[in-house]
C-alpha cells in the first residue's frame, strides 16, 4: 500500500522562493559588488577618521547647545518664514500659469515634434542643474533677495508642473481626442473642452504639492543669499548660535508639515 | 451622396489596409460593413473624415471632394459628419449634456465654447434628443458614472447634434451585451431613416448587420468582396469573406420579418404624416 | 384629415454650473489671485532690476564662453567623489528607512505612539533640506565628504522611507491574512507576507532617490561637505566663469547618464 512516506518525492518539484534576479550568481556577485564598491569608495574619499570619531562627542556638544531652542528672537524668525512662504506662493503661482503653454507643447500627442522637442529639451534643461546652482546666477544678476529666490522657484516649479502636465496629457485615453476632432474642432477648443476638464484636477493637485515643495526649496536657496528663511538659518549657523538654529528647524518642520496637511486637503477636495 | 473613388491606404509599417475599394452611396441608407479584423473596415470609416489619411484615392460627400480639402475646410467639412464610436469616445470628466453639445463645437467660435454658451437652438435639440434616446433627466450625469448602454446613447446624440449629412459608425455594439447591442443598432438604424441620413456601420456580427442594414458591403484584406442585401447573403458570401466555417446558423431565414423593414416603414409612415400635416 | 403632430416643449436654457457653484468658483478665483497679488508685492523687490537685467545677462554670457577645457582634468576625482557621496548615502538609507517605514505603516506598526513617531522621523527628515543637514554634519564632523554623506542618508530616509511605507500600506491583506493563519511569527508574517511584495518598491524607490541624489551631492560642496561643489563654487567666487562652464557641463552629462541609468534600472524592475 503507498503511504505518503513511500511516495517518492521529485527533486526537481521542490518549491523554491521566486526571487527578483533569478540566476543565482548573478544574485550573490551583485552583493560582492555592493559590499566591494562600498570598502574602495571610503578608502578613495579623504575621510577623516580622526574628525570623524572627535565628532561624535561633539555632535552629542552640539546637540546640548542646541537644546533648548531659543525662540527670543522670533521676530526675526516670523520675518524670515513670511518671506519664505510669499516667496513659495509667488514662484508656485507663476509657475502654473507658465506651466500650461509649456506642458502642452511637450506633449507628444497633440503638438507636431518640433514643437514637442523644444519643449521637452527647456524641461531637462531646467531640471538638471540643482536650485541651489540657479540661485548663484540669479543672485549675481539681480543681487541678493527674495527677487532672486523668487525667479529660482519659478523655474523649478514650471518645469517641474509642466512635466507632469505634459505626461498627464501623454496618457489620456487617445479615443476622447479622437472624438473632439471628428466634430471639427480645431486645436484651441480641443484644448478647453476635452484636455482641459481631463487634466484639471491633477494639474491643481500637482501646483498644491509644488508650493509646499517651494516652501522648503526656499529654506535651502536662502544659504546663497536669495531671501527666505534659509538666510537667517546660515547664518545662525556661521555665528554658532546653535539653539537659535533648532527653533528655526523647529519652525520649517512645523511649516512644512502644515502645508503638506493643507495640500492633502486641497488635493482629496478636488477628486 | 458619398463617392468613394479607388480609395487605398498603406501603413508605415508596409501593411496595405485598403485596397482600391470603391463604392457608391447614393440614398438614405443603412450601410453595415462586415469582415474579419485587419480587413479594414476601421480604416475605411476613418479614411473618409480623414482621422486617417488615404495614401491614394478619392472621398466625394455631396459634391465636394474631402481628400483634396486644406486643414480649415476639413473641419468644416468634419462637422457635417457625426462620428460614433466602439469605445464611445465621451470626455469622462463632463456631464452628458456637455458631451451632447460637444458635437457643435464645429459650429460654435471659441470663447462660446469656454463660457458653454452654446445657442438656444442647440441646447433645445440637445433636450429632444436626450428624450429621444431614453436618457431624459441625465443632463448633468457625469460621462463617467454612465453604463456602456448608456454611454453609446449620449454617443450616438452627440453625432446627430452634428446635423450630419453622413453618419460613421465604428463597431458601436462591440463593447456590449447582446440585449443593448440590439437597441443600440436599432435606435441608430431609427434614427438615420428619421432624419434621412445615410450611415456606414462597421459590425463584427453578421447577424446584426443583416437584421438593421439596408445594405451590407463585405470587406477581405482591404477589398471589397460583396456588395448587396442581406437576402443576399450565402454561405459561399460568408466564406468568401472570413474563411472557411459553418455558416448555417449565422444566416438568418429570409421570410423572419427584419427590423430593418420596420424602421424603413416607420419613416415613410412618418414622412406621410408631415407631408399631410405640411398641406393642411 | 389633419393629423394632430405633438410639439413638445424643450428649454432652451442650460447652465453648466448651479448658481451657487458659480459663486464657490468665483471665490475661489478671488482669493487665488489676491493671495498671489498680496505675495508680489509686499515682498521686497526692486523691479528697478529688472531694467538692465537683460543686460547683465548678456555680460555673464560673453564671459562663459568659450568653456575652459583644460581645467575639467582636474574635474574628474571631484566627480568621482560626488557619485561616492550620493551611493554610500543611499546605501546607508537603505539600512535605516528600511525598519522605519514598517514603524511608519499603519499595518505593520506596534502601537499608535510608534506610527506617530515613524512619522515623525520621516516628515522631519524630510523637511530639512540635504544642504540644511550638510551644514550641520559639517558642524559635528567637520568639512569633508563624511558630513556629506550622511546629510544625503538624513534627507534620504524621509523620501524612501514615505514611499515604502505607503506601498506597506497598499499591499494584498489576503496574502498576509493567508500566513497569518499558518500560525506564523509577527516577524515570519513579515517575511513571507509582506517582504516580497514589498521588496520591488524598495529597490525602485532606492534607485529612483540615488538619481536625485546624484543631482543634490554636487551642490554638497557650497556648504564645504564634499564632492564637485567645493570647486564649482570657489570657482564662482573668483569670478572664472568659463571654468564654471566647463564644470556645469561636466555635471550635466554625470546627472543626465545616472537618470539614464536609473530609468534603466527601475524599468527593469517593475
Amino acid at each position: 500500500m503507498n503511504t505518503a512516506a513511500e511516495k517518492h518525492i521529485d527533486p526537481a518539484q521542490q518549491w523554491h522562493q521566486i526571487r527578483m534576479i533569478e540566476n543565482p550568481l548573478i544574485r550573490h556577485s551583485l552583493a560582492l559588488l555592493v559590499l566591494l564598491y562600498i570598502f574602495w569608495s571610503m578608502l578613495s574619499i579623504n575621510v577623516d577618521w580622526g574628525r570623524f570619531l572627535l565628532g561624535l562627542p561633539r555632535a552629542a556638544n552640539i546637540v546640548a547647545r542646541m537644546l533648548p531652542p531659543d525662540f527670543s528672537r522670533w521676530e526675526l524668525l516670523i520675518r524670515g518664514m513670511l518671506e519664505s512662504v510669499q516667496m513659495a506662493l509667488a514662484a508656485s503661482f507663476i509657475g502654473m500659469i507658465l506651466a500650461v503653454p509649456i506642458g502642452i507643447c511637450a506633449s507628444s500627442n497633440i503638438v507636431p515634434k518640433p514643437v514637442y522637442l523644444m519643449a521637452r529639451a527647456f524641461i531637462i534643461l531646467s531640471r538638471t542643474f540643482h536650485e541651489i546652482i540657479v540661485a548663484i546666477f540669479f543672485v549675481k544678476i539681480f543681487g541678493f533677495g527674495p527677487i532672486s529666490g523668487v525667479l529660482t522657484l519659478t523655474i523649478s516649479s514650471t518645469s517641474f508642473i509642466s512635466k507632469m502636465l505634459a505626461e498627464d496629457i501623454e496618457n489620456m485615453p487617445p479615443g476622447q481626442i479622437e472624438a473632439i476632432r471628428a466634430t471639427g474642432a480645431g486645436f484651441f477648443k480641443l484644448l478647453i473642452y476635452c484636455i482641459s476638464p481631463q487634466a484639471m484636477p491633477r494639474y491643481l493637485g500637482v501646483s498644491i504639492y509644488r508650493l509646499d515643495a517651494n516652501i522648503r526649496h526656499s529654506t535651502v536657496i536662502g544659504i546663497v543669499g536669495a531671501g527666505g528663511i534659509g538666510q537667517v538659518l546660515a547664518a545662525s549657523f556661521s555665528r554658532y548660535d546653535y539653539d537659535f538654529s533648532l527653533a528655526i528647524l523647529l519652525s520649517i518642520i512645523v511649516l512644512v508639515f502644515l502645508g503638506e496637511f493643507f495640500s492633502n486637503w486641497v488635493r482629496s477636495r478636488l477628486r | 451622396m458619398l463617392e468613394v473613388i479607388a480609395l487605398s491606404k498603406t501603413y508605415a509599417t508596409g501593411t496595405m489596409a485598403l485596397d482600391r475599394v470603391s463604392f457608391v452611396v447614393d440614398q438614405p441608407q443603412v450601410v453595415a460593413i462586415i469582415g474579419p479584423s485587419g480587413a479594414g473596415k476601421s480604416t475605411l470609416i476613418r479614411c473618409i473624415n480623414r482621422l486617417v489619411e488615404p495614401t491614394s484615392g478619392k472621398i466625394i460627400v455631396d459634391n465636394t471632394d474631402v481628400t483634396a480639402q486644406g486643414q480649415r475646410q476639413l473641419r468644416k467639412t468634419r462637422r457635417q459628419m457625426g462620428m460614433i464610436f466602439q469605445e464611445y469616445n465621451l470626455v469622462e470628466r463632463l456631464t452628458v449634456m456637455e458631451n451632447l453639445l460637444s458635437g457643435r463645437l464645429g459650429y460654435v467660435g471659441f470663447w462660446k465654447t469656454y463660457r458653454r454658451k452654446f445657442p438656444k437652438a442647440d441646447v433645445a435639440a440637445a433636450f429632444e434628443l436626450l428624450d429621444r434616446v431614453g436618457l431624459s433627466g441625465y443632463q448633468d450625469t457625469r460621462a463617467d458614472s454612465l453604463s456602456g448602454g448608456e454611454r453609446q446613447r449620449v454617443g450616438i446624440s452627440r453625432a446627430l447634434m452634428q446635423q450630419p449629412r453622413l453618419l460613421l459608425v465604428d463597431e458601436p455594439t462591440a463593447s456590449l451585451d447582446p440585449k443593448t447591442s440590439r437597441q443600440i443598432m436599432r435606435l441608430i438604424v431609427e434614427l438615420a431613416h428619421e432624419r434621412g441620413t445615410p450611415a456606414l456601420v462597421n459590425i463584427h456580427d453578421v447577424g446584426l448587420a443583416q437584421s438593421f442594414a439596408d445594405r451590407i458591403i463585405g470587406l477581405a484584406d482591404g477589398k471589397i468582396v460583396f456588395d448587396g442585401t442581406a437576402k443576399e447573403i450565402t454561405a459561399q458570401v460568408l466564406t468568401d469573406i472570413y474563411g472557411e466555417e459553418d455558416w448555417s446558423t449565422t444566416i438568418q431565414k429570409i421570410q423572419q420579418s427584419s427590423d430593418s423593414a420596420k424602421g424603413r416603414q416607420a419613416w415613410k409612415q412618418k414622412n406621410k404624416i408631415e407631408r399631410e400635416v405640411a398641406a393642411e | 384629415m389633419s393629423e394632430k403632430t405633438v410639439v413638445h416643449d424643450y428649454p432652451d436654457v442650460w447652465q453648466r454650473f448651479s448658481p451657487r457653484q458659480t459663486l464657490i468658483r468665483f471665490i475661489w478665483y478671488v482669493g487665488v489671485v489676491f493671495v498671489a497679488v498680496w505675495a508680489l508685492s509686499t515682498l521686497d523687490i526692486s523691479w528697478f532690476y529688472f531694467l538692465d537685467a537683460h543686460l547683465q545677462v548678456k555680460d555673464l554670457a560673453v564671459r562663459m564662453w568659450p568653456p575652459n577645457l583644460e581645467f575639467a582634468r582636474r574635474l574628474v576625482a571631484p566627480l568621482i567623489e560626488t557619485i561616492h557621496i550620493a551611493t554610500l548615502g543611499t546605501i546607508i538609507t537603505f539600512v535605516i528607512a528600511f525598519p522605519i517605514a514598517f514603524l511608519a505603516a499603519r499595518n505593520t506598526t506596534i502601537n499608535r505612539f510608534t506610527w506617530f513617531i515613524g512619522r515623525f522621523i520621516l516628515v522631519g527628515s524630510r523637511s530639512v533640506n540635504t544642504v540644511v543637514w550638510g551644514l550641520l554634519f559639517v558642524a559635528i564632523f567637520g568639512p569633508g565628504p563624511l558630513a556629506g554623506i550622511w546629510a544625503i542618508a538624513f534627507r534620504s530616509i524621509g523620501f524612501v522611507g514615505k514611499l515604502v511605507a505607503e506601498a506597506i500600506e497598499e499591499i494584498d491583506p489576503g496574502a498576509v491574512e493567508a500566513v497569518e493563519s499558518t500560525g506564523a511569527s509577527r516577524l515570519q508574517v513579515l517575511l513571507i507576507g509582506i517582504l516580497p511584495q514589498v521588496l520591488p518598491v524598495i529597490y525602485g524607490t532606492l534607485v529612483y532617490r540615488w538619481d536625485i541624489n546624484i543631482r543634490e551631492s554636487t551642490v554638497l560642496g557650497f556648504v564645504v561637505a564634499g564632492g564637485i561643489g567645493i570647486l564649482l563654487y570657489s570657482s564662482i567666487n573668483q569670478f572664472l566663469w568659463r571654468e564654471v562652464t566647463v564644470t556645469l557641463m561636466m555635471v550635466f552629462c554625470v546627472v543626465l547618464a545616472s537618470e539614464f541609468l536609473s530609468a534603466k534600472i527601475r524599468h527593469r524592475i517593475s
